[in-house]
C-alpha cells in the first residue's frame, strides 16, 4: 500500500453498494499492488464477499471507484462521463479475473478436464488440442493428474475445489479472487486446497482471498484487512493485525474465532 | 466384510461372534395371505375377461387381424408419427423461446409471454384447432408493409389452407404453452452458481445458456417432455376438429364407416398407438439416462455421497431423485 508509483491490480475507492435500503458496503478504500496476497476477514454480513464480487463485476457498484489493473469494472471512462459495459466487454474484463467460488460451482455434467477446458475453448478460441494440453498440466499442478476424467460428483470436496481454482487458472488471470474457498470443506480436506493457494502465492500471483483461516493469512498474506458492517475497520500486516489488533471490534471478532 | 471393518474402524466395536462374520438369520417368514388371495382375484378376473373377449363376436377379431397391417392403416399411422415429430419440434423450439422470454428482465417481454401462455393454454385444444381450421377465412392473405403506403410485401396464406400444415402449427402452437412452463422449471432448477461460475470465466450469456444451463436443465426438462411426446401422439387424433382425416384415428375411422365395423378398427388405431408410445418410453429411458450424466454417480473409495459436500446444489433439489417416478 506504500508504493504508489506501479499501477495497483486493484484499487477502491469509497466503494459502496446496497441492495435494497440495505447497505452492505459503505465506502471501501483498498489497495492490492501485483504480485501482493491481500486476506480479508471479518464476521459473516461483513460484506467481504460483496467486495470480491464487485471486484469481477457479478455486482455493480452503486457508488465510489473501484478498477482493475488500471482499468475501471464495469465502465468505460471518457473524459468524465462512464459508460456502463457493453456484456461483451465485460466478459472481456472478467476473463482475466479468475474466481474461485466457496461452494466450488464446478460444471457437474462435465468431467474434471472438460471442466478446465471449456473457457480456454469456447472464450479464448484455443484449439482442443493445446487446451488439453495446458488443462493437463494444470491438473497436475493441483496433484490431480490422475482424476481428469471424473466427474464433479466422484470427486471430494478439496478435489473439487482444486480443479475449481485449475479452472479458473486455464484463462491465465492476472488477479485471482477467492471467496471463502476452504468454507465447505470437511475440516481434514482444508489443507489440500490451502496448499495448493499457497504455491500460487509464492508464484507471484495477486490475490484477494475472503477467508476463515487466519493461520493462512498470517502465513501468506501481504496485507489484512479487517471488514465489519461494509467498512474496513482495520488493515495493516497480518501478524501485527492479527497479532496486536487496535480495534475494539477487531479485538472481539479474533477473540471469538482464534 | 473384512474390508469395510478396516476402512472403519468404527465399526469394529460392535460385538461380532466368529470372527466377524454372522450367521444368515434363519427365520420363519411373514405371511401375507391378503396379498395371495388379493393377485389370484386379479389374475382370476383378467383371464375371464381375456377368455369372454376372444369369444365374443362384437370384437369382430377376424377384421382386426385383417386391417392392423392394412396400407391404408399403416400410411395412416406415418401421418400421425409425422405431426406428433413436428408439432413437437416446433412446440419445443418456441416453448423455449417463450421460457427465456419469461425468465427476462425486460417487463413487456416478460408480459408477452404470459399473454401467450394464458390463452393457449387456457382454450381447449379441440377448439384451437376448429379455429386454425377456420384461420384462412379470417386472414386470406397478410399485407406486411409500412401503413398508409403500399411499400410492402403481400404475405400468400395459401398454406394455412392445407389442413396438414394447419394441424401441425396448430398443436405445435398449444403445445409450446406447456413446453414453455417445463423448460422454465428446468431453467430454474439450474443453481445460480452455475451461471456465476461460467460468468466469472468469461463465458457470454449465449455460452453460457448453451453449454452450461440448458445442458443441465435437461435432466429436469426430459422426463415431462417425454410425456408431453406421448401425450402429443395422442392429440394428434383431434386433427379431425380441422378437419384432417389422414391420420391413424381419421382412416380407421373412414374404414369402419364403409365396413360397418366400427370396434375392430378401433382396436387397430389402439395398436399402433400402443406400440409407438412403447417405443417412445424406450427412447425416453435412454434420453434420461444420457443427460443425467455426472449426477448418479458415486466415488467408490468413499463411504458418504459426494453430494453432501455440496457441489450439486440443484442435483439435491426436491426433483432430483424422481427421475424414475416421472418417466
Amino acid at each position: 500500500m506504500t508504493d504508489t508509483n506501479t499501477t495497483p491490480m486493484v484499487l477502491a475507492e469509497g466503494v459502496s453498494k446496497s441492495f435494497g435500503s440495505n447497505e452492505v458496503l459503505k465506502g471501501i478504500d483498498l489497495r492490492v499492488n501485483p504480485g501482493e496476497v491481500l486476506c480479508i476477514i471479518g464476521p459473516s454480513g461483513s460484506g467481504k464477499s460483496t467486495f470480491l464480487r464487485c471486484i469481477n463485476h457479478l455486482e455493480r457498484v452503486d457508488a465510489g471507484r473501484l478498477s482493475v489493473d488500471g482499468e475501471v469494472v464495469g465502465y468505460r471512462q471518457h473524459g468524465d462521463k462512464l459508460y456502463e459495459l457493453k456484456p461483451k466487454e465485460a466478459a472481456r474484463q472478467r476473463r482475466e479475473i479468475g474466481m474461485v467460488f466457496q461452494r466450488f460451482n464446478l460444471f457437474p455434467h462435465m468431467t474434471a478436464l472438460e471442466n478446465i477446458i471449456e473457457a480456454p475453448i469456447r472464450v479464448k478460441g484455443l484449439s482442443k488440442a493445446k487446451a488439453v494440453e495446458r488443462g493437463t498440466q494444470l491438473l497436475a499442478r493441483v496433484g490431480l493428474s490422475d482424476k481428469g476424467d471424473h466427474y464433479p460428483s466422484q470427486l471430494s470436496g478439496g478435489q473439487q475445489q482444486r480443479v475449481a481454482i485449475a479452472r479458473a487458472l486455464a484463462m491465465d488471470p492476472k488477479l485471482m479472487l477467492f471467496d471463502e474457498p476452504t468454507s465447505a470443506l470437511d475440516p481434514e480436506l482444508v489443507g489440500e486446497v490451502l496448499d495448493v493457494m499457497k504455491g500460487l502465492a509464492s508464484s507471484g500471483m495477486t490475490m484477494v482471498v475472503v477467508t476463515h483461516e487466519m493461520g493462512f493469512a498470517r502465513e501468506v498474506a501481504d496485507e489484512l484487512v479487517f471488514m465489519d458492517g461494509g467498512v474496513v475497520v482495520e488493515y495493516g500486516d497480518p501478524r501485527e493485525v492479527l497479532g496486536n489488533p487496535q480495534h475494539q471490534r477487531t479485538q472481539a471478532f479474533l477473540s471469538k474465532v482464534l | 466384510m473384512s474390508q469395510s471393518n478396516t476402512a472403519r474402524p468404527a465399526t469394529g466395536s460392535f460385538p461380532s461372534p466368529a470372527g466377524g462374520r454372522s450367521e444368515p438369520i434363519k427365520a420363519v417368514k411373514l405371511r401375507h395371505p391378503g396379498r395371495i388371495v388379493l393377485a389370484a382375484v386379479l389374475i382370476l378376473l383378467l383371464v375371464w375377461f381375456v377368455v369372454d373377449a376372444a369369444n365374443r363376436d362384437a370384437y369382430g377379431w377376424q377384421y382386426v387381424g385383417k386391417y392392423v397391417f392394412d396400407k391404408r392403416i399403416s400410411a395412416a399411422a406415418l401421418v400421425t408419427l409425422q405431426l406428433t415429430v413436428y408439432s413437437m419440434i416446433i412446440g419445443v423450439l418456441l416453448g423455449l423461446i417463450l421460457a427465456v422470454m419469461r425468465l427476462s428482465p425486460n417487463p413487456v417481454v416478460k408480459s408477452v409471454a404470459w399473454l401467450y401462455l394464458w390463452v393457449f393454454r387456457g382454450t381447449p385444444v379441440y377448439v384451437q384447432l376448429v379455429f386454425w381450421g377456420l384461420f384462412s377465412l379470417i386472414y386470406p392473405h397478410i399485407f406486411l408493409g409500412v401503413p398508409w403506403t403500399q411499400l410492402g410485401i403481400d404475405l400468400n396464406l395459401g398454406f394455412m389452407q392445407n389442413a396438414f400444415v394447419i394441424a401441425f402449427v396448430g398443436l405445435a402452437l398449444n403445445e409450446a404453452a406447456y413446453m414453455a412452463e417445463i423448460v422454465r422449471a428446468g431453467l430454474l432448477s439450474v443453481d445460480q452458481g452455475q451461471e456465476e461460475a461460467a460468468t466469472a470465466l468469461g463465458m457470454s450469456w449465449w455460452q453460457t445458456m448453451t453449454r452450461i444451463v440448458i445442458p443441465q436443465a435437461m435432466r429436469v426438462i426430459i422426463p415431462p417432455t417425454g410425456n408431453e411426446v406421448i401425450s402429443m401422439l395422442k392429440t394428434t387424433s383431434l386433427v379431425a376438429a380441422i378437419p384432417l382425416t389422414t391420420d391413424l384415428y381419421g382412416v380407421a375411422r373412414d374404414i369402419s364407416a364403409v365396413t360397418y365395423t366400427p370396434i375392430p378398427l378401433l382396436i387397430v388405431a389402439s395398436l399402433w398407438y400402443l406400440l409407438f408410445t412403447s417405443l417412445l418410453m424406450v427412447g425416453q429411458y435412454f434420453l434420461e439416462k444420457r443427460f443425467s450424466r455426472g449426477v448418479n454417480a458415486r466415488r467408490p473409495d468413499r463411504n458418504e455421497p459426494a453430494m453432501a459436500t455440496g457441489a450439486l446444489p440443484a442435483a439435491g433439489a426436491p426433483d432430483g431423485n424422481d427421475l424414475g417416478g416421472k418417466g
